[in-house]
């Protein structure tokens, strides 16, 4: 299938320069590739700038409510999960007022495709902070400064034990591109957290590792059964050290050290996946880090893919399982189970 | 002693089995031909300390010939132990301190019979019921007319069950079937029936079936040998029932099974997104033992998760529904707002209790009904309904879910705990009966033209859902352009939208039945009332010699019903609340002195303070 044919006829309305727009190109692209049609394709939002992206697509789209994009979700999927289930939300949308549902979607693993923009700010409401702004952050709602702790997505994910769990950056299409699909041939609920810039409120935001001259040597992109390799000439690796008492951790050596780890995205295990996300996140989690320069590269791509069993399709194969065994076919059968008698 | 009908409470500790006794008591009645209607009554607390006044649980039922409440005052308590004995006989008052027996409080008639177990009347047990004599029976005056019948139940079980083999716990807990012993005994039911009913209901457990079929026996063989020195009561059997097949149900039960039913009418999945709450709780966990009809249920995480599950299903086509109770029913609002707003079919089921916010969530009230009509951000339109027995919560069920897919429209379909837990008569239908259910559809012409703001002659919005081939749309909690159904933030759009879902609404007036006068509808007199308090308004009509107009349909109302209010010089809207369906009344129907009555004490209405209110009024 072609881009074009998920093109909705709407007037993309996201401000010039925002990332949302590389997004929107990016799912046109994927959903292409995935080749599911039209008409059993869903996408499904809440509130925000990022809840907007149904209205861009040509398929069956439902910007709902804000928060609850991922329980209305959860109940398209649910009921036939047959269609392919996308979910759009921000990181307020997603992980402030709609927390509660997106744990949940992750924990029960519901097949859906969750695309979390995450710009570190509130764009709709014009520029309050929110649950990724850095301690400290200053907005029209933090004049001085929030004094919140912030939430890392990844780690989030994982602690809702996650199955799937993607970043990508969206000035970087081919890789968002690749983990929208990679998304969707996951079965379970997968999250892609993808950064973008948000060009009035909370512009540069992700620029650490953006910039096109400097993000080859402070981000990986992480590919399954490939060596973790980065850098502009390709010469740097990851590795777990084992020196420093009970605790490995990882470090950045040469590209040809026989220590470079080789990414097992699919191992039940979280630990090094775990470890992996949180790679340089100490930096925006804190206003006072920003000038810390992380040693350990930003990772970007595919970090956890693993196999669990489906929510959606559990509940189907319980019906189905009831329905083989039950002597009760009709609802007419079904009154005659109640104790009745003759008048 | 022949009776019409007789009312009968048993009530003991929580854990005594009191509901279990009362339902099965019930159901034998039913099969022996007699109208039943039945109040569980029981506390809050899972499991209060043993033998306090705050652990007492009640079961109340009244049977024989025209039967529309579970009665006012019990004929018959069976008391399990002292505890019990108090709360029946104070009523609301068991807490004061010297409080004596005073017929207009108490649960019980000044000629009534009281089966007590004087093996639960020692001292220990007085101190917990906080009495502060030895003498439980002068101190709470109870008249000597009510005839105290003392069985030594704990004594009598023991010895039933010395060689059952049975812990000592266990004997303990087969108590209540002594009891239902001595009960069927002095109401004349056959011994034989009882036991067929009993294995039935341990089918799943028959070691347990000889052991409480031989209590049972003990029980009915006590009362019939030894002297038990009072007049076995004979109940008359139903006269007016329509021939057929009947059983005893619960309205929370009643109610999933008529979604049940309305699914395979409709050919539609039936999907349930849902939370726990007391005391909606039922309707979710029969749905879910269901799967064998192919009952796909969400147990969410929570109130607002529940709803939009069941919004995200109706998107995609289904049958959907979420049930729950006043709070969860403010949490739902917003979500309930945008399947208004996209126009999507949905069944919300509020079974009310005690409010406002936690309130009483045991107990039983009205009080949600302009939350339900109103209680949404913007003009926000939604059908309302009212199911009025328990028996009948199946069809209002069944209703809920053909106006919902033939409108387009959230419907809210209002019981309560009354309903929800009491049980009633109910004729067994068959599906081929039940009235067809034409979902909205979308014509053939529309593909490849179709957006979500297209609508029908009647105003209904047309539906279309993912599967369906050169239908794909957007659907949004936005206004949007009543053409091209993209948002659109044009005043005069706004205007015409909500007109358009206020005229969807309105129209489904013209798919409801007229509103009917029952009673004599030649009085000067009309009461007016809605939901649950249907058997009891019934009743105190009757006795008032006046007319009765019973809602069932709130929003929008019977195009009838501002004819028969204007017909009438005395209009009395009965509640159980503050007065909210008056309220609505005043303001559709402008110049009609609406009079009011209210009961808000978490309990059903009383049919004789109706009665003699109404004769003040």
């Amino acid at each position: 299938m072609e881009a074009s044919q998920f093109k909705s006829d709407q007037y993309v309305r996201f401000c010039p320069g925002c990332g949302d727009h590389a997004i929107c190109m990016a799912l046109q692209k994927a959903m292409a590739q995935v080749g599911v049609p039209t008409h059993e394709t869903v996408v499904i939002s809440g509130i925000g700038c990022s809840s907007r992206m149904p209205h861009y697509l040509n398929t069956y789209g439902f910007n709902t409510i804000h928060g609850r994009g991922g329980a209305v979700a959860t109940g398209v999927k649910t009921a036939h999960p047959e269609l392919t289930v996308w979910q759009m939300s921000g990181d307020g949308d997603c992980l402030a007022i709609g927390g509660n549902h997106f744990i949940h979607e992750i924990r029960r693993n519901v097949d859906l495709n969750i695309c979390l923009f995450n710009n570190r700010i509130y764009g709709l409401t014009k520029g309050q902070y929110s649950p990724t702004s850095p301690k400290g952050f200053v907005s029209k709602s933090s004049p001085f400064g929030t004094v919140e702790r912030p939430f890392i997505p990844a780690e989030l994910v994982m602690g809702a034990r996650g199955t799937f769990f993607a970043r990508t950056l969206d000035v970087d299409m081919p890789t968002t591109v690749d983990c929208m699909v990679k998304a969707k041939d996951h079965k379970g609920a997968s999250v892609i957290e993808c950064l973008v810039n948000c060009v009035i409120f909370n512009n540069g935001t992700h620029n650490w590792i953006a910039d096109r001259e400097t993000r080859a040597e402070r981000s990986i992109i992480l590919r399954h059964g490939e060596k973790m390799i980065f850098g502009a000439n390709k010469d740097k690796g990851l590795a777990l050290d084992y020196s420093q008492g009970l605790m490995p951790r990882l470090i950045v050596v040469a590209a040809d050290d026989e220590r470079v780890l080789i990414h097992d995205a699919h191992t039940q295990d979280s630990t090094l996946h775990r470890m992996l996300a949180m790679m340089g996140q100490d930096k925006f989690t804190d206003v006072a880090n920003a000038e810390i320069q992380p040693e350990l590269p930003i990772a970007l791509g595919v970090i956890r893919d693993v196999e669990a069993e489906t929510y959606d399709e559990a509940v189907r194969n319980q019906i189905n399982e009831v329905q083989a065994k039950a002597k009760v076919k009709t609802f007419d059968e079904l009154l005659m189970t109640l104790e009745h008698w003759d008048i | 002693m022949q009776k019409q009908n007789v009312v009968i409470r048993f009530c003991g500790d929580s854990g005594d089995g009191m509901q279990l006794t009362g339902n099965m008591f019930s159901s034998l009645s039913a099969i022996l031909g007699e109208e039943i209607s039945t109040l569980p009554d029981f506390p809050a607390e899972i499991r209060a300390p043993q033998g306090t006044l705050g652990g007492v649980s009640g079961f109340q039922v009244c049977l024989g010939n025209g039967v529309y409440t579970p009665g006012d005052k019990a004929d018959v308590i069976v008391a399990m132990n002292a505890a019990a004995l108090k709360v029946c006989t104070l009523g609301s008052k068991f807490n004061q301190t010297g409080a004596q027996y005073v017929e207009e409080d108490s649960m019980y008639k000044k000629d009534a019979v009281i089966v007590v177990d004087t093996d639960s009347f020692n001292k220990v047990d007085l101190e917990k019921a906080l009495y502060k004599t030895d003498n439980p029976f002068t101190e709470l005056g109870i008249p000597e007319s009510v005839q105290i019948v003392p069985v030594a139940l704990t004594a009598l079980t023991k010895e039933s069950l010395k060689d059952s083999g049975m812990d000592n716990k266990a004997i303990l807990k087969s108590r209540n079937m002594f009891a239902l012993g001595v009960v069927c005994w002095l109401f004349n039911r056959p011994i034989d029936k009882a036991i067929h009913f009993l294995e039935g209901k341990f089918a799943k457990k028959p070691a347990l079936i000889a052991p409480n079929v031989k209590v049972l026996t003990d029980g009915y063989n006590y009362g019939n040998n030894t002297a038990l020195n009072i007049n076995t009561i004979n109940v008359e059997k139903a006269e007016d029932l329509a021939h057929g097949t009947y059983t005893s149900i619960a309205g929370n039960k009643a109610t999933a099974w008529g979604l049940i039913a309305a699914a395979q009418k409709s050919g539609k999945q039936l999907f349930l997104g849902s939370y726990p709450i007391t005391p909606a709780t039922d309707i979710m966990q029969e749905l879910a033992a269901r799967k064998d009809m192919g009952v796909v249920v969400v147990q969410a995480e929570d109130e607002i998760a529940g709803v939009c599950t069941a919004v995200g299903a109706a998107f995609a086509g289904d049958l959907a529904c979420t049930s729950t109770s006043g709070p969860g029913l403010s949490l739902k609002s917003e979500a309930v707002g945008l399947a208004v707003m996209a126009e999507l079919p949905l069944v919300v089921i509020d079974v009310q209790r005690g409010g406002p916010s936690t309130g009483l969530p045991t107990k039983t009230e009205q009080t949600d009904l302009l939350q339900a009509v109103y209680g949404r951000n913007g003009e926000c339109p939604a059908v309302v309904i009212a199911a009025s027995t328990s028996a009948n919560c199946f069809q209002y069920a069944f209703e809920a879910c053909r106006i919902a897919l033939e409108n387009m429209t959230p419907v809210i379909l209002m019981t309560d705990t009354y309903l929800a837990n009491g049980t009633g008569l109910w004729r067994l239908p068959k599906l081929a009966e039940l009235p067809e259910i034409h979902p909205q559809g979308v014509p053939a012409e529309l593909k490849g033209k179709y957006n979500a703001a297209l609508r029908d002659e009647n105003s209904v919005r047309y539906w279309a859902f993912p599967g369906m081939e050169g239908y794909e749309h957007r659907n949004i909690g936005l206004e949007r352009d009543s053409q091209k159904g993209s948002i659109s933030t044009n005043p005069e759009n706004h205007e015409k939208m909500v007109k358009a879902r206020q005229a969807k609404v309105d129209q489904v007036a013209n798919r409801i039945p007229l509103l009917q006068v029952q009673g004599n509808t030649e009085s000067d007199t009309l009461l007016v009332g809605w939901g649950s308090t249907e058997g009891h308004l019934h009743a105190a009509a009757n006795e008032l010699n006046c007319a009765l107009a019973h809602f069932n349909y709130i929003n929008p109302l019977p195009k009838n019903t501002e004819e028969i209010m204007r017909r009438y010089k005395k209009v009395v809207v009965c509640e159980l609340n503050n007065g909210q369906f008056a309220s609505l009344l005043r303001s559709k129907i402008a110049g009609v002195d609406f009079k009011q009555y209210n009961e808000i004490m978490g309990q059903p209405f009383a049919v004789e303070r109706i009665v003699e209110s109404i004769k003040k009024l």
